[in-house]
């Protein structure tokens, strides 16, 4: 990683850290915190998402589906079985790498997009079980009871103190993945992104690369999920539906497929939007998700972050043609 | 149908018999030929001649109808692209076909990806392994880089390079594979008389490097220049082959390229 791009990492970090005191001043100090918890847990969808359709170029509308399992698997084995919420997390995720290895062998051996396809049959089954098994999911009426996370044996149930918890995770994950990218396995990635065939030519595994990804952004989906169980300790199938996996790949592709840090700004803006502003359209939300999808692709098709690194580009030819020249 | 070898040493590539059918389209029909170890390699002909269905065969981008492919006495067809890459044979393609938004030192470190291992869990932790990986790959690059002469353009994004340095971009990413064999598509396509005899220098320099050549192309000079065998290809078949003084004279070939006289 680049000096740039570290600064931009501790920046955002700090930014994350003192929001907390920033919307002190406000009345509904508990209110933003809460939404931010939200929009830390769907980041780390994001961020995988992001790098599965910004790099590997493959669509996936079963994130949700992922982020369900994650947290029905946590949701399920602390309530029934009375286990640690830390020590279930690992198995959420096992679960979800297992299912996303085996939909994704078959799927992204192909060009083209058939992942999207089988995702979309996928997401759509996870819910009619979630929502059918009635014994282990509650079914509609969902599950309730499910314990708080403990640190050190105290309970962490404030929002602050979560709110510290989800972003410390989104971070590591960001680091893991920013390094990730800035390598060998990054630099494939992109290379399978510009020119598949001429990325097979010169020793790239294709479909095992994608499947890999594949695989992290389920994984990371199902982190968010367990995170998810224990926060709001309720869970029911409606926030694991079809209409999510396409808000999730909304945020994405709002702030910007190719960016990660496009992921973690559509993420926070559109939690926010959600929140917020959109909850007067009611019944007619997905109508304003619609027009916003169109607008982001019609104007913005790299995304909100574009626009920020338009404002650095002229800092950014400089050096790289200075380096050249050297 | 094997052509008049009558070099002593080992053949590097064997192909046997073959076939490559596009629905009712026959590209190639039951070609048998042996490329010699060390040598610049020509494949002509006509177009539609089936050469770069023939370099698409041989780099796995197509799976042969019927036939055998050896490289080195190992078969090789029917094997997956990167596999083949992997085994030692790397190619360009006869459309640029680069990582335009990389730079141009990124687009030669794919092509080290065959010979380095760090995967997700090395890279996103910074395995020690790892760092020593990436800085070998880095110097490998760059000395690449040397090699074809771009060292000045290490940084600049691929797709904004002149057509030319594009080519030779392409070979030197190849050549980052530890290629024993090349395969060139078409690289003086589209390129001027001094790019073409800096691009004729570049090949016979990366033969004395002891990878073989194979280069299909269309400018008759560069052919006659540099290669040490032709293979004619005529319709999918096997023409002639043999040096380039006693290629360029035989009836057959002329034939084919003028038509009955």
């Amino acid at each position: 990683m680049s000096r740039k791009d570290w600064g931009i990492f501790l920046g955002t970090m700090l930014l994350i850290g003192i929001f907390p005191w920033l919307v002190k001043p406000f009345k509904a100090v508990s209110h933003y915190i809460d939404i931010m918890v939200f929009a830390g847990i769907f980041t780390l969808i994001s961020i995988g998402l992001s790098m599965l359709m910004g790099y590997a170029g493959q669509i996936s509308m079963a994130q949700a589906a992922f982020f369900g399992i994650g947290a029905y698997t946590s949701g399920i084995l602390t309530t029934r079985f009375g286990l640690n919420p830390w020590l279930v997390m690992p198995a959420g995720m096992l679960l979800a790498a297992v299912v996303a290895w085996l939909l994704g062998i078959p799927a992204l051996r192909l060009k083209g997009h058939y992942l999207a396809m089988a995702t979309l049959g996928f997401g759509v089954i996870v819910h009619i079980v979630l929502s059918e098994e009635v014994n282990w999911t509650g079914g509609p009426s969902g599950m309730a009871d499910i314990p708080s996370l403990t640190i050190a044996g105290a309970r962490l149930t404030s929002e602050i103190a979560y709110y510290y918890l989800v972003w410390a995770a989104v971070f590591l994950v960001l680091l893991f993945c920013f390094l990730v990218l800035h390598s060998r396995v990054g630099r494939a990635l992109r290379a399978i992104h510009e020119e598949q065939t001429a990325a097979e030519a010169m020793g790239v595994p294709t479909a095992r690369l994608k499947v890999q990804v594949f695989v992290l952004s389920a994984v990371l989906a199902a982190l968010a999920g367990s995170f998810y169980t224990h926060y709001v300790t309720f869970l029911n199938p409606g926030s694991f539906n079809l209409m999510w996996s396409i808000r999730f790949m909304l945020m994405v592709m709002v702030g910007g497929m190719q960016s990660l840090w496009g992921a973690l700004l559509g993420t926070v803006l559109m939690t926010f939007v959600g929140n917020e502003w959109l909850q007067v359209f009611a019944d007619f939300e997905i109508l304003a998700y619609g027009a916003i999808l169109l607008v982001v692709a019609l104007f913005l098709p790299r995304g909100l972050v574009s626009l920020i690194s338009q404002g650095f580009g002229s800092r950014k030819v400089r050096p790289s043609l200075a380096d050249g020249s050297s | 149908m094997t052509g008049t070898i009558t070099d002593s040493s080992a053949p590097i590539l064997e192909l046997h018999d073959i076939r490559m059918q596009f629905g009712g389209i026959t590209a190639l029909k039951g070609l048998s030929y042996d490329v010699p170890l060390g040598i610049i390699q020509a494949v002509i002909g006509p177009n539609g001649a089936g050469k770069t269905t023939l370099f698409h065969c041989i780099s796995g981008l197509h799976q042969p109808t019927s036939g055998r492919i050896l490289f080195e006495k190992r078969q090789i067809s029917g094997q997956p692209p990167h596999r083949i890459a992997g085994s030692g044979i790397s190619r360009t393609f006869q459309h640029v076909a680069l990582f335009k938004s990389m730079t141009v030192i990124e687009n030669i470190m794919v092509g080290r990806h065959c010979r380095t291992h760090s995967g997700f869990w090395a890279t996103g932790l910074r395995f020690p392994g790892m760092r020593t990986e990436e800085r070998q790959i880095q110097e490998k690059a760059a000395s690449h880089l040397e090699f074809v002469g771009l060292e000045d353009a290490a940084h600049l994004q691929a797709g904004t390079l002149p057509l030319g340095k594009q080519k030779i971009l392409e070979m030197a990413r190849a050549l980052a594979t530890d290629p024993r064999l090349i395969l060139l598509d078409e690289p003086a396509g589209g390129l001027n008389m001094r790019e073409t005899e800096e691009l004729g220098e570049l090949i016979q320099r990366i033969c004395q490097s002891g990878v073989t050549v194979m280069l299909v192309e269309h400018d008759m000079n560069l052919v006659m220049e540099v290669s040490d065998r032709i293979l004619v290809l005529h319709y999918g078949e096997f023409l002639a082959a043999g040096p380039p003084g006693e290629i360029k004279d035989r009836p057959e070939v002329i034939e084919a390229y003028l038509g009955e006289q």
